[in-house]
């Protein structure tokens, strides 16, 4: 029998549901690799007594007969989802020591559903980065390496601990959080699956806040039918977050077991040829498209005119509701508190030393565009352009059911590298932007190896809420690209 | 569009974030480069769109008018930095403030 920690989703369900192995079981072999693999930094927190607790608690389900989807599936959560007496940070020094008193909506799901969380991972901080080299607790080591080249590598951010905890199989799942490519490009950089959902399919209750217009969490897996086991049991709408849709959860499952695209147009958006992009990713993004054609579908030239301006226009939108966001942390109600000879000295000092040079950046970028007399030239414009990005969407979807581009526009790249410049850093995100601001559904599914050796993704786009449609041309490229690649020593 | 130091630290006022002397003149520098990339929607001739502000279509729900929550004010009070001050300290949940430095002489 296969070790327990190869086993994906589905098959660990399986394994669990014929007796062959215990809840706990399965834990105490996740657990195992965190403490392997501590050296990644992929974790914060870990929580062992409570994945134990959980786990007896799952067998005990299970001997009733009340298994649930994700009966006895160990998970790694972001550590941006408040856990309910488990410490959240948000990878910040200003939230360092908070505990919820609460649950985030998805983690109860989660747990609802059977799963066991054994730990809370790491991130930029308040999920602002594309390296995960923003958190306040150290950057994250990606499990994958060049070929004959021993530097470390980033694992993507902003859900950089989620994604490596993946690929280095300490978990079989993980959630993450998108704003601008969050969940996608680390799932590229580290060879696994990320699915970012259609903006108000999860809540975002109990979620840190970061971009509320544009903030969505989704599953990190190795396959594609188990990001969607794991969105199946994430999704759902809840009044506690008024931008959750009020729509009944498809069986993404399903979906997702069904590779059959015979006929299906997908969109090929010539402005996604850009310079800069790593030839290899053009070469891979050809290959993708080939195989979805062999598999059936047909591809369909399209055109989204304002792809360009999504990456400058998202520099506006997302500092300006982060400054809005985070005015919360004031060192009154919860986290960091540093005094001063008064209040307003109090928050400065508070807000100076708990943030990060990133997040004060953004901060300042936000105050600034939101501040009197420049509302207009940069918060409304970039309103204005997020309106012509979702218009050339909507037109291209007349021509075709999903999109076909490359996710990220190099593949992982070393830590340090590309920290000089911030306008450097915010390019990686160039392909995940534009369906973020969108609000569109957007699935990374790893479809080949660079000359280095490292994982590639592509980046399936699909129409707002119809992730099935998404998730089956994911299958079917993901079952053409074969890619079964993972990384030495894990 | 560029920034200078007098302007990020008059920023940096209202959005109530230290920021040390010797990083203004940096960040001046670093945003004056975003925005000066960020200039390029100049070119995006936006006369007569709707600006976007949501991307989900479905209006607003409203809720009944009634308290569906509380009585947690431990909970509530649970977290604070400055230390939690409670009406009843036998009954923290009958309600309580948070501490902040003094405000009025």
């Amino acid at each position: 029998m296969a070790s327990l920690t190869d086993l994906t989703v589905a098959q660990l369900g399986a394994t669990l549901a014929k007796k062959e192995a215990s809840a706990v079981e399965v834990a105490d072999a996740h657990l195992k690799k965190l403490e392997e693999h501590r050296a990644l930094n992929a974790f914060i927190t870990e929580t062992p007594e409570k994945a134990r607790a959980m786990a007896e608690a799952s067998d005990a389900r299970r001997a009733k007969g009340e298994a649930g989807l994700l009966e006895g599936i160990p998970l790694a959560i972001k550590d941006l989802f408040c856990t309910d007496g488990v410490q959240t940070t948000a990878g910040s020094h200003i939230l360092e020591g908070f505990v919820p008193p609460y649950e985030s909506t998805v983690t109860t799901n989660l747990w609802k559903a059977g799963a066991v969380m054994v730990g809370k991972t790491n991130l930029d901080e308040f999920a602002m980065g594309s390296s995960n080299m923003t958190s306040h607790f150290g950057g994250v080591e990606n499990p994958w390496k060049r070929r004959g080249d021993n530097r470390k590598l980033v694992p993507g951010g902003s859900s950089g601990g989620s994604a490596a905890a993946v690929a280095a199989y300490m978990v079989p799942g993980s959630t993450g959080t998108d704003t601008g490519g969050s969940i996608r490009q680390p799932a590229s950089f580290c060879g696994i699956v990320g699915l970012k959902p259609t903006y108000g399919r999860c809540s975002r209750w109990g979620v840190v806040a970061f971009a509320s217009s544009l903030d969505q969490p989704g599953p990190f897996a190795r396959t594609v039918e188990d990001s969607a086991l794991l969105l199946q049991a994430m999704a759902g709408h809840d009044p506690k977050d008024s931008t959750s849709a009020p729509l009944a959860v498809p069986d993404f499952a399903a979906a997702a077991r069904n590779p059959d695209i015979k006929g299906l147009k997908v969109g090929i958006p010539e402005e996604y040829r850009v310079d800069g992009t790593s030839p290899e990713i053009v070469a891979l993004w050809s290959t993708g498209m080939e195989m979805l054609k062999a598999a059936g579908a047909q591809t369909v030239e399209v055109s989204l005119p304002h792809t360009k301006y999504a990456l400058p226009a998202y520099y506006i939108v997302a500092p300006a509701e982060c400054s809005s966001n985070l005015a919360r942390y004031d060192g009154v109600r919860f986290g960091l508190r540093v005094p001063g000879k008064d209040l307003a000295e109090m928050y400065q000092n508070t807000r100076g030393a708990g943030f990060g040079k990133e997040v004060r950046r953004r901060i300042l970028i936000g105050t600034y565009v939101l501040s009197a007399g420049y509302y207009d030239a940069y918060y409304k414009k970039a309103q204005q352009i997020r309106s012509l990005i979702a218009r050339d969407f909507r037109q291209a979807f007349e021509k075709c059911d999903v999109l076909l581009t490359p996710t990220a526009p190099t593949a992982a790249f070393a830590a340090g590298d590309k920290m000089d410049d911030p306008v450097t850093m915010y390019l990686n995100d160039m392909f995940t932007i534009p369906a973020s601001m969108a609000g569109l559904p957007g699935i990374s599914v790893p479809a080949g190896l660079d000359k280095d050796g490292l994982p590639l993704g592509l980046q399936l786009i699909g129409r707002a809420f119809d992730e099935e449609t998404m998730l089956r041309a994911a299958a079917a490229l993901e079952k053409a690209a074969a890619f079964g690649a993972r990384p030495a020593g894990y | 569009m560029s920034l200078d130091k007098d302007t990020v630290a008059r920023i940096a006022r209202l959005a109530r974030l230290k920021v040390p002397d010797e990083e203004l003149a940096p960040l001046a520098g670093e945003l004056s480069g975003i925005f000066a990339w960020i200039e390029q929607l100049n070119e995006v001739d936006t006369r007569n769109v709707e600006p976007l502000s949501s991307v989900s279509d479905v209006s607003l729900p409203q809720r009944a008018d009634k308290v569906t929550d509380g009585g947690i004010a431990a909970k509530v009070l649970a977290n604070a930095p400055g230390g939690a001050v409670y009406i009843d300290t036998a009954d923290k949940n009958a309600g309580g403030f948070f501490t902040v430095p003094k405000v009025v002489e």
